[in-house]
């Protein structure tokens, strides 16, 4: 798998961490069921996902990451701070 | 058909034609007392221990492609019992149990080997540790000894013992771990539902949950639909998605997990053995392979293989431990899809839906778990009270935060197990 960095251009895997699904984080005044459904459950799709990766090797950016999960195809990747996925609501 | 030695010797002498298929390929009736959804080890124990403990046979097991062809046919075959927390090593002590008394019970040979199981530690904090884990175990029932570095080196003598970064200081050892043939346990269940009249019904993939008035009636698929009583998910890594059939967001990310095996050699490694770096472990098959892995790739994936940079960690780790496999060949790699919960401790619970159960969350744990698993969610269909042995795999830990069982201790979060 690799990965193309919107400041470094393709770069091995090995060079990014994954946090995981990219979601709405509750905000301030957020129910239980919110920051549960924020913390704990996940949609799992098999097939899209929208995740969140650390470019820890390289620019240290914050990625969006959209994946396919059955085939491990990259669909595009943005830096996090210019999508709202992954912020708070 | 049973199974002794007197009928493989008489087999053997007269061409092993009188060998016949064992279990039926029956058409799906229309309607069940209880239908499993997923014809693994874990769904295939729970349809024997309906039959065989509750009297239960109106059931139907339903699984998309053939049995034993998910996560039971591709791990590492490891049985053992040595959990710490409450919740946990009770369940896996129960499951340990039901392995020693497995074959006798489904009268087939499911190549039980309890060649013990050596946890490596390498300096004071993970010594401290394994002694707490040890005494845990022991308190629990189960066997533990606290090996120093001769004690290991006795008994696995090829280990690196002077890594420089991980010297062998000692082990844990339990030796009534060990392994399991994979697949003739998922076949052992299978035979054993089937004798006592559990449908196994293939190539039926579930495609609808049927919920009338917050009550499940039944089930759609693909070879028509089938009403049932109760409807029991069992479907491992495509938890998800069959629970989402009935409008469930479960608690759990699927992802891969790699697993290696060499090619042949002599007899090197008698025990099953982990290293306290790297999450490396490593047995020997019976046909002389070396069984190992390590981590997961850690992102989410369906695709049952993974990528290099964990065969690269995997191989480093394992020549680390025990450099003479480093000229054995690599002969093949595959990857499972493990169904992920937060703290890495499985559920086992109602699911909010009356009549419909729920069995997943087994990390990569679930093929110890399996005779335990089947038994205890058997026991849940069957009496809607949890068994003794699984209280605490309750859904709602999550919701709740209270009864987490973040066995590691890298805190009950996705992504850190």
């Amino acid at each position: 798998m690799r990965i193309t960095c919107p400041l470094c251009g393709e770069r091995d895997r090995r060079e990014f961490n994954v946090k995981g699904a990219a979601l709405d984080r509750p905000g301030e005044g957020a129910d239980q069921d919110a920051w549960h459904s924020y913390v704990n459950l996940r949609q799992n799709p098999a097939g899209v996902l929208a995740e969140l990766w650390y470019h820890e090797m390289g620019c240290g950016s914050w990625l969006t990451v959209t994946r396919n999960t059955v085939t491990h195809e990259v669909l595009k990747v943005e830096l996090a701070s210019e999508t709202t996925l992954g912020g708070a609501a | 058909m049973r199974f002794s030695g007197w009928r493989v010797l008489k087999e053997g002498l007269t061409g092993n034609k009188g060998w016949g298929p064992h279990w039926r390929d029956p058409e799906p009736k229309r309607e069940y007392d209880v239908v499993i959804i997923g014809g693994g080890g874990h769904g295939l124990a729970t349809a024997y221990y309906l039959a065989a403990e509750h009297g239960m046979t109106n059931i139907a097991v339903l699984e998309k492609g053939y049995l034993g062809g998910g996560n039971v046919g591709r791990n590492t075959t490891i049985v053992r019992a040595n959990y710490y927390l409450p919740g946990n090593s009770e369940f896996y002590s129960h499951s340990l149990r039901l392995w020693e008394s497995l074959e006798q019970e489904l009268n087939y040979n499911a190549m039980m080997s309890q060649r013990g199981i050596l946890n490596l530690y390498h300096n004071d904090g993970q010594r401290d540790a394994a002694v707490r884990r040890g005494n845990s175990i022991i308190n629990q029932g189960d066997d533990a000894e606290l090996l120093d570095r001769e004690g290991v080196r006795k008994l696995a003598p090829y280990l690196n013992f002077d890594n420089n970064r991980f010297p062998i200081m000692g082990a844990l050892l339990q030796r009534r771990a060990g392994t399991a043939r994979h697949d003739a346990v998922a076949w052992g269940f299978a035979r054993g539902a089937d004798m006592r009249g559990v449908d196994l019904i293939q190539n039926c993939e579930v495609t609808g949950i049927d919920i009338e008035g917050g009550k499940v009636t039944g089930v759609q698929t693909a070879r028509g639909p089938i009403r049932a009583k109760k409807v029991a998910l069992a479907a491992a890594g495509r938890s998800g998605q069959v629970a989402a059939m009935a409008g469930l967001t479960l608690p759990i990310e699927s992802h891969v997990l790699q697993a290696f095996v060499s090619e042949g050699v002599k007899p090197l490694i008698d025990q099953v053995i982990t290293f306290a770096e790297g999450h490396l472990y490593i047995s020997q098959s019976d046909k002389g392979g070396l069984v190992f892995g390590s981590y997961l790739d850690f992102y989410s994936s369906y695709a049952a293989r993974g990528n290099l940079p964990m065969v690269e960690h995997t191989m480093e780790t394992c020549v680390a431990m025990v450099p003479a496999v480093s000229k054995a060949r690599l002969l093949r790699s595959w990857g499972g899809i493990m169904d992920m919960t937060p703290d890495g401790s499985p559920i086992i619970d109602h699911a909010p839906i009356e009549g419909l159960y729920l069995n997943c969350g087994w990390c990569y744990g679930g093929f110890k778990a399996t005779p335990g698993s089947g038994n205890a969610y058997a026991h849940l269909i069957a009496t809607d009270r949890p068994h003794g042995a699984a209280t605490r795999f309750k859904l709602d830990r999550f919701r709740t935060g209270y009864g987490l069982m973040d066995e590691e201790g890298t805190g009950a979060q996705h992504n850190l197990h």
